[in-house]
C-alpha cells in the first residue's frame, strides 16, 4: 500500500503533454511553411530541432551531470520555434550556431526548464540577427514545393518595404524620384489575402496567419495558454498603430497589416506566451501584453529593424518578475 | 448558478454509489472507541474496566469547553481503557467493549418515526446537543455546541448547510438527503431555534439533482412561522464545500483571514451533523453510528453504510466485496483531502466519512519535474494564493516570507497539486510551512 499525504489524484496533466499541445498548434503553420519554402524549410526545421534535442542532451549528460531531460519535449519545441524565426534559406551552421546558444545560454545555463528569464528560441534568434545581419534579413520568396535551400530566390518582407519607404525622403516634393519609387514599393505591399494565406517573404513560420490562429485556437480549447497575453498584445499593436497610420498611410502599414506581419501573431501567440518568462497572474499578463505591444510598434515606427517582436518580448522578458512582484493575484481574504 | 470566485478544479466526480441505498453494517464482537474524535480537549471516561454499558451510555465526558462528549455505540462490557494505535500510527486513549447483545438507554427512540414538533427552548436543545457528544461531521469534528454559542459580538443571521459533497466518490449525504430528507429539514428548524433565527439555505452541488429537487418538494410543509429554509443549487467546482468557499458562494460574504464564519454573520453546519442534531433532539440518540461511503472503481458491491462507532473499517469494506486486487492506496475520506492508511484495521469515529480504494496506477504519484511556472497551481487556488511560490519559501524555510504572502489562508484543498502538470508535491511543502508560520504566529501572540 502507498502512503501519501493528500491528494490523492492529479489532473494528469505533464509537461511533455503542454509541450506536445504547443507542438501540435504549430503543426498548421509548419505544413504552411512547407508548402511556401519547401525544402528549405524542412531542412531547416530538421537541423534546428535535431540540434536542440542534441546540445541539450550532451549539456545536461556531460556539462550538468543530471538525468537529461529531453523525454520532457521541450527542447524539440524550442528547436520547431528557433526554426520558425529563421529564414528558410540559413546555412546549416549558423542554425546549429543559433540552437547551441538558445539551448546552452537560454536555457541550461540558468538551470533548464522553467528556471530561464529569457524565451530560449528568441535567444538564439536575437544572436543570430546581430552576428549574421545578412544572411537573417535575407528571406526566400514563397514559391509553392520549392526544391532550392541556399539557392532559393529570394526578396523582401512586406514590412522591410514599407521600411523601406518610410526611408525615403517623401515629404520632400521635389523629389519626384523618390515619390515615383516609394508608389512602386508601395504597390508590392502585399494585400490582406496575401497576408492571410502566407504568401509573403519572412521567416519559415511566421508567414501565414490563418495557420497561426488556428494554433491559436487549438490553444486556448486545450487550455493551453489563456487569451490575456496574445489578445494584449494584437490589441495594442492595433491601437497603437492606428493613430500613426491615420497620421501617415505612405510610411506606415495599416493596422491590419502590422498584426498579420513580422512575426507578430507567431510572437504574440507562441513566443510571448512561454510560461517560464511571462508573468503568473491575467493581469500580469495583460501589462506584459501591452508592453511588448508598445515596444513593437516603437521599434517598427522609429527604430531600426522593421519588425520588433523578437526584442519587444525579450525586453519584457526581462521586466517579468517586476511585474509578478507587483501584480500578485487577488487573495480571497481581501476580495 | 451559484459558485465561488477565484480559482478551483473539475476533478472527476466518479461518484459510483449514489444510487446505492444504506445498509447497515453488522455489529461485531468488540468495539474499540476512541475519546478523543473531535477537536479540542479529548474526552474524559466516566466508566471502569468491568462495567456493564448499554448502546447509547456515555463513556466519555466533554474534557474542557471545546470538547465532546463520548457515547457506547454498543452493549456489553468494558474490557480496556488504553491507548490504541491508529492507522496512522497516532495513539488514542480508546474504550474497548466487548459486545453483548443490543441493549439500547431506555430513553432512546429507536423507531422511524418522524417527529417535527420541538417544544425545547434553545438553551434546551444546545445541552441536547452538548450531552449528544456531535462534532461537525463534514471532517474537522468540531464541537457543534461551540459553534452554535457564537461570540455575543457576532450577529448571525444565517444558517448555512453544507450538503455539497464535493469529494469526489463520496455519496453519503446524497443518500442521507434523499432517505431521511424530513429528519434534516427538522433538524435544520432545530438549529435555527437554537440559534435564534430565521433564515437557513442548504448549499446542494448541482449533481445532486435529485437531492435538490426532493428538499424542494418538501420545504413548504416546513416553512412556516416566518421560517425560511431555501435550497440553493451550486456549480459543480472543487472545493465548493469548503466553508470559506460556501459562504461566499451562497452570501458573497467574505471570511477574513483568521476570523471565524460567525464574523461574517452565518454558522455552517454539515447536513450529517444536522441529522445528528435531529436524532439528538427529537429521539434522545447520541452519536453511535456514522454514515460512510465505500467506494472505488473496482471495488465489487460499492455502496453507502452505516456502522456503530468503534466496528473496525474492514467490516464495511468487507460488505463491500473487500479489497480488490491490484489496489494500491486506502483512502479514509475523499481523494482530495482524505487520509492514506495503511489497512483498513481501524475503528470508525466521527471522523470517518468514507473509504476509498485507489488502483496501483492512480496511488503512485508521477515524477517530479522542474516548475515550468505556468501558473496552474495559482489559477486553481481557492484562495488566491500562490502556491509555487508558497511551497518554495516552505522548502527554503523562509518563514517570513511566507507569512507575508499569506500561507496561514491555506485551507490544504489541494488544488495546487492535483493541477500542477509537474508533478511538484506543492501542498505538502505548503502543509509544512503553515504548520510553521502558524506556531511562529501563536508564540508571537503568546508574547
Amino acid at each position: 500500500m502507498y502512503i501519501s499525504p493528500s491528494p490523492h489524484t492529479h489532473a494528469q496533466g505533464s509537461v511533455s503533454r503542454t509541450m506536445l499541445n504547443v507542438i501540435i498548434a504549430l503543426v498548421p503553420a509548419y505544413l504552411a511553411s512547407l508548402y511556401y519554402f519547401g525544402i528549405g524549410a524542412l531542412i531547416v526545421s530538421l537541423i534546428s530541432i535535431a540540434s536542440c534535442v542534441l546540445f541539450e542532451y550532451l549539456i545536461t549528460k556531460f556539462l550538468l551531470k543530471r538525468e537529461p531531460t529531453i523525454s520532457d519535449c521541450s527542447a524539440i519545441l524550442t528547436g520547431l520555434l528557433l526554426a520558425f524565426n529563421l529564414p528558410s534559406n540559413l546555412p546549416w551552421w549558423i542554425i546549429i550556431l543559433g540552437a547551441a546558444f538558445a539551448i546552452g545560454i537560454g536555457k541550461m545555463a540558468f538551470g533548464g526548464l522553467g528556471c530561464n528569464p529569457f524565451n530560449p528560441a528568441l535567444v538564439g534568434r536575437v544572436f543570430l540577427l546581430i552576428s549574421f545581419p545578412a544572411e537573417m534579413t535575407t528571406w526566400p520568396r514563397p514559391i509553392p514545393f520549392n526544391l532550392h535551400y541556399l539557392d532559393a530566390e529570394t526578396g523582401a518582407t512586406p514590412l522591410s518595404y514599407i521600411k523601406e519607404i518610410a526611408g525615403l525622403d517623401v515629404d520632400s516634393t521635389s523629389s519626384a524620384t523618390a515619390i515615383k519609387s516609394a508608389t512602386t514599393a508601395f504597390e508590392s505591399v502585399p494585400d490582406y489575402l496575401h497576408l492571410l494565406l502566407g504568401n509573403i517573404g519572412g521567416s519559415m513560420g511566421e508567414v501565414c496567419a490563418i495557420a497561426l490562429i488556428i494554433g491559436f485556437i487549438y490553444l486556448l480549447c486545450t487550455k493551453t495558454i489563456t487569451w490575456h497575453i496574445p489578445i494584449s498584445i494584437l490589441a495594442t499593436v492595433a491601437l497603437f498603430t492606428w493613430p500613426l497610420y491615420a497620421h501617415n498611410p505612405i510610411i506606415m502599414a495599416d493596422p491590419l497589416t502590422q498584426i498579420m506581419t513580422g512575426g507578430l501573431l507567431l510572437g504574440s501567440i507562441f513566443m510571448a506566451t512561454d510560461y517560464a518568462t511571462s508573468p503568473m497572474t491575467h493581469w500580469g499578463q495583460i501589462i506584459y501584453g501591452i508592453g511588448i505591444g508598445v515596444i513593437t510598434v516603437v521599434i517598427r515606427t522609429w527604430g531600426n529593424y522593421p519588425e520588433g517582436m523578437s526584442f519587444a518580448i525579450l525586453i519584457m522578458n526581462g521586466i517579468t518578475p517586476l511585474i509578478n512582484h507587483y501584480v500578485r493575484p487577488k487573495q480571497f481574504s481581501k476580495l | 448558478m451559484k459558485t465561488f470566485r477565484l480559482g478551483g478544479i473539475h476533478p472527476k466526480e466518479n461518484k459510483i454509489t449514489a444510487s446505492v441505498p444504506f445498509k447497515y453494517v453488522p455489529i461485531p464482537s468488540e468495539v474499540i472507541i476512541p475519546l478523543d474524535q473531535h477537536i479540542g480537549a479529548p474526552a474524559v471516561p466516566c466508566v471502569a474496566v468491568g462495567d456493564k454499558v448499554k448502546a447509547g451510555q456515555t463513556i466519555g465526558n466533554p474534557g474542557g469547553f471545546v470538547s465532546a462528549a463520548v457515547h457506547s455505540s454498543v452493549s456489553g462490557t468494558v474490557k480496556k481503557i488504553e491507548n490504541v494505535r491508529d492507522a496512522w500510527g497516532v495513539l488514542h486513549n480508546c474504550v474497548i467493549i466487548t459486545v453483548e447483545g443490543d441493549d439500547w438507554m431506555e430513553n432512546i427512540d429507536k423507531s422511524d418515526t418522524l417527529i417535527t414538533e420541538c417544544k425545547l427552548e434553545a438553551k434546551e436543545i444546545l445541552d441536547k446537543i452538548t450531552a449528544s457528544g456531535i462534532v461537525g461531521l463534514g471532517g474537522a469534528c468540531f464541537p457543534t455546541q461551540v459553534k452554535l454559542m457564537p461570540p455575543k459580538d457576532a450577529k448571525i443571521d444565517t444558517l448555512i448547510v453544507n450538503a455539497v459533497e464535493c469529494e469526489p466518490y463520496l455519496t453519503h449525504n446524497h443518500r442521507l438527503m434523499l432517505e431521511k430528507g424530513n429528519e434534516v429539514i427538522v433538524g435544520v428548524k432545530i438549529i435555527l431555534k437554537a440559534l435564534g433565527i430565521n433564515k437557513a439555505i442548504i448549499g446542494v452541488e448541482n449533481n445532486k439533482k435529485d437531492a435538490i429537487e426532493h428538499l424542494k418538494s418538501l420545504l413548504p410543509k416546513y416553512n412556516t412561522d416566518g421560517v425560511q429554509i431555501s435550497v440553493e443549487a451550486l456549480k459543480m467546482k472543487y472545493p465548493q464545500g469548503g466553508e470559506k468557499q460556501l459562504i461566499h458562494a451562497l452570501t458573497g460574504r467574505v471570511v477574513r483571514s483568521g476570523a471565524i464564519p460567525a464574523a461574517t454573520g452565518v454558522v455552517v453546519q454539515n447536513v450529517a451533523t444536522v441529522f445528528a442534531v435531529y436524532e439528538a433532539v427529537q429521539k434522545n440518540k447520541p452519536i453511535m453510528e456514522i454514515a460512510l461511503t465505500v467506494s472505488g472503481k473496482k471495488v465489487a458491491n460499492p455502496g453507502n453504510f452505516i456502522l456503530r462507532i468503534g466496528t473496525p473499517l474492514a467490516d464495511a469494506v468487507a460488505m463491500a466485496g473487500g479489497i480488490p486486487d491490484g489496489t494500491g492506496k486506502l483512502i479514509c475520506g475523499g481523494p482530495m483531502m482524505g487520509r492514506s492508511m495503511i489497512s483498513v484495521n481501524t475503528p470508525a469515529n466521527k471522523r470517518t466519512s468514507a473509504v476509498v480504494m485507489l488502483d496501483e496506477k492512480e496511488s503512485v504519484r508521477g515524477k517530479e519535474t522542474n516548475c515550468m511556472r505556468c501558473g496552474k497551481c495559482v489559477e486553481a487556488c481557492p484562495m488566491g494564493l500562490e502556491p509555487y511560490l508558497l511551497s518554495k519559501m516552505s522548502k527554503l524555510k523562509m518563514y517570513d516570507e511566507a507569512e507575508a504572502h499569506a500561507i496561514f489562508d491555506c485551507i490544504e484543498c489541494g488544488c495546487c497539486a492535483f493541477s500542477c502538470p509537474s508533478n511538484r508535491p506543492l501542498l505538502d511543502y505548503v502543509r509544512l510551512g503553515k504548520a510553521q508560520v502558524m506556531a511562529i504566529m501563536k508564540n508571537r501572540n503568546n508574547k
